[in-house]
């Protein structure tokens, strides 16, 4: 029998908002324990929360930038459960009035472009970080993450295979990316991805009994994690059992999803009102006016890096990837106006200096006319295009101002035509018998006389320049 | 009808230990009460909002601005058991 | 003149003559408080806290075991907060402490206000001043003992479903529940959070007032304090109630009600109609579906308010016993089972049940609808009246152990009581006359939504026609 895998993704979205979504604490990550925590977000008796306007705000961002409606009305919901990091024992979320749903998002596939429906995003209140001490079997308890404020995002069971939820978490983060809502970093935990996975016969239309898979730390182990749990529940039911619907961990190291048992038996949620939160009514107003805020997203940026720069879909491709580039992009352009000149630098150099670096662009000191200044220094051949690449990882390194690296380093080609010619008289004269098959057609042998004209120059010269004074030496003789 | 099975299912959620001589008893209080609660099926609420909130308030917010928290000190001040700036608990085994 | 007998108005008159010294006051009412704590059992702790030096109301006050005092034991009258100490003040907290107030203590209530006669405190019944074989009412029956006792000049009691206006009745003193969001609840350890609201346990309607003028108004802490202006509302205490229109609600005259209740509440009514107010029968006609509505409502809100309770943060936690279960829920399991009397173990889990899974549009949406119904009785009543007069409660206080093992015949005693919590409005409960045991009995006034003046005006002429707030118990 041949299954197919169906799969929704959860994902949590940290945002970056000044303070928690409901008290006034910093909402920071990575103080030392227990010290952005107060009354409310350590749920202590008596504590009630106060929304924070901009968590609002940042929900119908992301609503609005993933193409769903946003409900005229905003309630939140307690989710109770047991559990040492939700100090309240009940989660603020939302459960029948989430602030935006139906929504959808593409992804590439291998049959084309393909829509992922969103069913819902809703806001939420985050728990806090348990810290396992296997020495002396206990749990360490830090509240400082109890109250940041988050988006859940979910997904329609549209996704069939574990690549198409690694190739959806990819679009999804991107267009997040541009709403700076959020660091989504998976690694730091900004980003979060739970995935439902259950398999069918191939045609059915009834869906399976799903598992829900938690603790991938990465894209990646989302797709090992749901690859594992497709075979394993294709196991089950060719050995003729059952799927037991259940939470699960993904244990990256030994590669396996075992059963979570700190929450059996909490499945029945018990959502009900808030009665410490008022309703929230949004006002049509406020949703335009927030459209009208919302940043280009990536796939706007694309068409308009293509039709207005005439870059090519693939550097803008890359470009669009990190919006801060393609701002960065369009400045080097205001001051030195060849897109094509710029995507390479961008898309060659500059992204290796990021990758080697494990920086984003904002890390490093660069100013777009520093760049553009560079480019065209290369192109007017003051410098080397090697030089160029040298000289912007030294600048990057804090070796002083450009100009001065490049005189520093004796980075400035040799362009003057007498200094050029005494150098080439001499080249001529060492080598009779190049000169003599150049004259006899052979064109390319120029090639080793600009050579070793370049080696009388220790590398300075403009390389180009030589080559035509080269040539029209020989033509006039 | 409230059974005792029932009973260990609400206990359960609630994360109350109820022992086996206290079912029964429970069970049977939990059925009073609910019987009489039941009344409320006389009352045709097709059509009649729910009431969450008693005051008509709507759009209640803070702003996005820092005060100042407790100090860590504080914060576990009343601490059942803590241990480097941490509550500590038994060892939870996800 | 006993002190500690004294109305803070009077009290607050005798320091601005300079006649006598808070401190005198203060002492006066401590040893009172002392001497006399274990017939009441009213009090459950006293604080530890520097004096006040200044601010127009140093008089001493007595809280009840569930608001928030900086730095002191807060329990709710239970084991599962033992040890805890609040490290903030309630909203109502610091607005006394700006008004000079001595806070005196932790007055005893049910455990989690989850009672009617206080027997429900784990430790202990408080008993009634009137008679001690007697309950006090409750939840707040503490701070209603207290007053009534001489143990505290005045205090503050919450009300979730009568738990400040049935003690006042029991107890002959004056209480008063505001109007839903008047108070700010921050620092009120929740029951229902929609119904819960903090008000005074005073020894007159002029206290009320007194009292209500220092707590009441906005807290942006609350998201459900209303954003509205505080009057004054001593200004409200003229007696003249000439036109005002009362309203009789007939479900509300219902058998079973003690028939000397029943006369002290008619003999009011006579009177109010002879100081000029046009009495009228009118009908709330969902209030017996009130009580059901109630303890759907409440222990459902509840059983979510107390899952905090958990033994991983503060308070008690039980050493667990390795049941072959995961270590953290046989901590929460142990915990929970030993730290919560049976009222809190029934409440918590009727509230669960009626959240769960397939339960939930049968009973809590239901609730929730008929909660609707009921606001609605009332709006339409308020079109017509301006006050609503009944019975605070079917009987006066009931001996010590007559209804703890009948959980519903206590729910039953709040079936006057519990309409205003559902609706949100105001009301107060003050002393109108004795049953041949020489038990108070209490008269019920409410008005409509933020009405407290009228409330109080009413309350205020009703009083100062009768004698029954200058009696005290002889304790």
């Amino acid at each position: 029998m041949e299954f197919e895998t169906v799969i929704g993704l959860e994902v949590h979205l940290q945002l970056n908002t000044c303070t928690k979504i409901f008290c006034s604490c910093r909402n920071l990550f990575g103080d030392q324990p227990n010290t952005n925590v107060c009354p409310v977000c350590l749920g202590l008796p008596g504590s009630l929360p106060v929304l924070n306007r901009k968590v609002l705000d940042f929900g119908i961002r992301v609503g609005l930038a993933l193409d769903c409606e946003i409900s005229p009305l905003v309630k939140f919901d307690r989710k109770n459960y047991f559990y040492p990091d939700l100090p309240k024992g009940y989660q603020i979320s939302q459960f029948d009035f989430p602030i935006a749903r139906k929504g959808h998002i593409s992804i590439k596939s291998s049959a084309g472009d393909k829509r992922i429906g969103i069913t819902r995003a809703h806001l939420e209140e985050d728990a806090g970080k348990l810290i396992h001490n296997d020495q002396n079997r206990s749990t360490l308890v830090d509240y400082n993450r109890t109250g940041t404020p988050l988006v859940e995002i979910v997904s329609d069971p549209d996704l069939r295979t574990a690549q198409e939820a690694y190739d959806y978490l990819t679009a999804l983060k991107l267009v997040l990316s541009y709403l700076s809502v959020s660091e989504c970093d998976m690694e730091k935990g900004s980003l979060r991805c739970d995935a439902n996975v259950s398999i069918r016969p191939k045609g059915d239309s009834k869906l399976g009994t799903k598992t829900e898979l938690k603790n991938m730390n990465s894209f990646s182990a989302v797709r090992r994690a749901i690859d594992y749990e497709a075979k394993r529940q294709e196991g089950i039911l060719l050995s003729g059992g059952e799927i037991v619907q259940q939470t699960l961990l993904w244990d990256d190291a030994r590669a396996v999803t075992l059963p979570m048992r700190s929450k059996e038996n909490s499945h029945d949620y018990r959502y009900f009102p808030d009665p410490d939160l008022v309703p929230f009514v949004l006002d049509p107003a406020w949703v335009i006016a927030a459209r009208e805020a919302l940043p280009e997203l990536p796939t706007q940026k694309l068409s308009r890096l293509v039709e207005h720069y005439k870059l090519n879909i693939y550097d803008a491709t890359i470009i669009i990837q990190d919006r801060e580039l393609a701002d960065f992009f369009e400045a080097c352009y205001l001051i030195y106006p060849d897109a094509k000149k710029i995507a390479n630098w961008l898309n060659g150099p500059l992204l290796k200096e990021l990758n080697e670096r494990k920086c984003s662009l904002h890390d490093l000191d660069l100013l777009p006319a520093v760049l553009a200044a560079l480019i065209e220094k290369v192109e007017t051949a003051q410098i080397s295009n090697l030089a160029g690449k040298e000289a912007l990882s030294l600048y990057l390194n804090k070796n002083g101002s450009l100009e001065e690296i490049i005189r520093n380093k004796g980075f400035l080609q040799v362009s003057d035509d007498q200094q050029l010619l005494t150098v080439i008289d001499e080249v001529l004269r060492d080598n009779p018998a190049a000169v003599a098959e150049i004259k006899s057609g052979k064109t390319n042998v120029t090639g080793f006389l600009v050579g070793q004209a370049m080696k009388k120059m220790q590398g300075k010269a403009n390389p180009k320049k030589l080559n035509e004074l080269i040539t029209g030496r020989l033509q006039n003789e | 009808m409230i059974d005792n099975q029932t009973v260990q299912y609400i206990a359960g959620l609630s994360r109350l230990r109820v022992q086996d001589q206290d079912s029964s008893r429970f069970a049977r209080d939990l059925e009073v009460i609910l019987h009489y609660v039941r009344q409320l099926e006389e009352l045709d609420v097709k059509d009649v909002p729910a009431t969450s909130h008693v005051l008509n308030i709507q759009n209640v917010f803070r702003k996005d601005e820092i005060a100042p928290s407790l100090t860590q000190e504080q914060a576990l001040s009343f601490a059942i058991e803590k241990n480097s700036g941490h509550y500590i608990v038994p060892k939870v085994i996800e | 003149m006993k002190l500690y007998d004294q109305t803070a108005q009077k009290l607050k008159e005798l320091i601005a003559s300079g006649d006598i010294s808070p401190q005198a006051i203060q002492q006066a009412v401590e040893e009172r408080a002392r001497a006399i704590n274990p017939r009441t059992n009213a009090f459950l702790r006293f604080y530890d806290l520097p004096c006040t030096q200044h601010g127009s109301f140093r008089l001493p006050i007595g809280l009840k075991d569930n608001l928030s005092v900086k730095n002191q034991l807060v329990g709710c009258a239970s084991r599962i907060l033992e040890g805890y100490r609040a490290p903030y003040d309630a909203h109502v907290v610091e607005r006394l402490l700006e008004s000079g107030a001595i806070l005196q203590g932790a007055l005893n209530m049910d455990e989690f206000a989850f009672g009617s006669s206080t027997e429900t405190s784990a430790f202990g019944s408080a008993r009634n001043p009137w008679d001690t074989e007697r309950v006090p009412g409750g939840s707040s029956g503490g701070s209603a003992a207290a007053v009534a006792a001489g143990q505290t000049i005045w205090a503050l009691g919450s009300d979730t479903g009568g738990s400040i206006r049935q003690p006042a009745s029991f107890c002959g003193i004056v209480g008063l529940k505001p109007t839903y969001g008047r108070i700010s609840r921050y620092g009120l350890v929740a029951f229902g959070s929609s119904l819960d609201q903090i008000g005074p346990l005073t020894k007159d309607v002029t206290d009320s007032a007194l009292l209500l003028n220092i707590i009441s108004g906005f807290d942006p802490k609350d998201s459900t304090s209303a954003n509205c202006p505080v009057p004054d509302y001593t200004q409200a205490l003229t007696r003249e109630i000439k036109g005002l229109r009362i309203g009789i609600p007939r479900e509300y005259f219902i058998d079973g009600i003690q028939p000397e209740v029943l006369n002290a509440v008619q003999s009011a009514v006579k009177l109010l109609e002879k100081a000029g107010a046009q009495v009228k029968d009118i009908s709330l006609a969902h209030t017996k579906y009130a009580v059901a509505t109630y303890y759907i409502l409440a222990t459902a809100e509840a059983s979510s308010n107390l899952a905090r309770f958990d033994g991983v943060k503060y308070g008690r936690r039980a050493q667990s016993r390795s049941s072959g279960r995961p270590a953290i829920i046989d901590l929460y399991e142990t915990t929970r089972e030993q730290g919560f009397g049976d009222e809190a173990k029934r409440r918590i889990m009727l509230g669960t049940y009626v959240l769960s899974s397939g339960y939930y549009d049968a009973f809590y949406l239901r609730a929730q609808k008929v909660r609707t119904l009921i606001k609605k009785d009332f709006e339409q009543a308020f079109n017509e009246v301006d006050v609503i007069v009944s019975p605070t409660a079917p009987t006066t206080a009931f001996r010590l152990g007559e209804k703890i093992n009948d959980p519903l015949s206590m729910y039953l005693s709040d079936i006057f009581t519990i309409p205003a919590n559902l609706a949100g409005i105001p009301a107060i409960s003050l002393p109108c006359g004795f049953d041949s045991n020489q038990m108070p009995v209490g008269l019920q006034m409410m008005a409509s939504p933020f009405a407290e003046e009228t409330l109080l005006r009413t309350a205020f002429a009703y009083e100062q026609a009768t004698p029954w707030h200058t009696e005290r118990a002889r304790l």
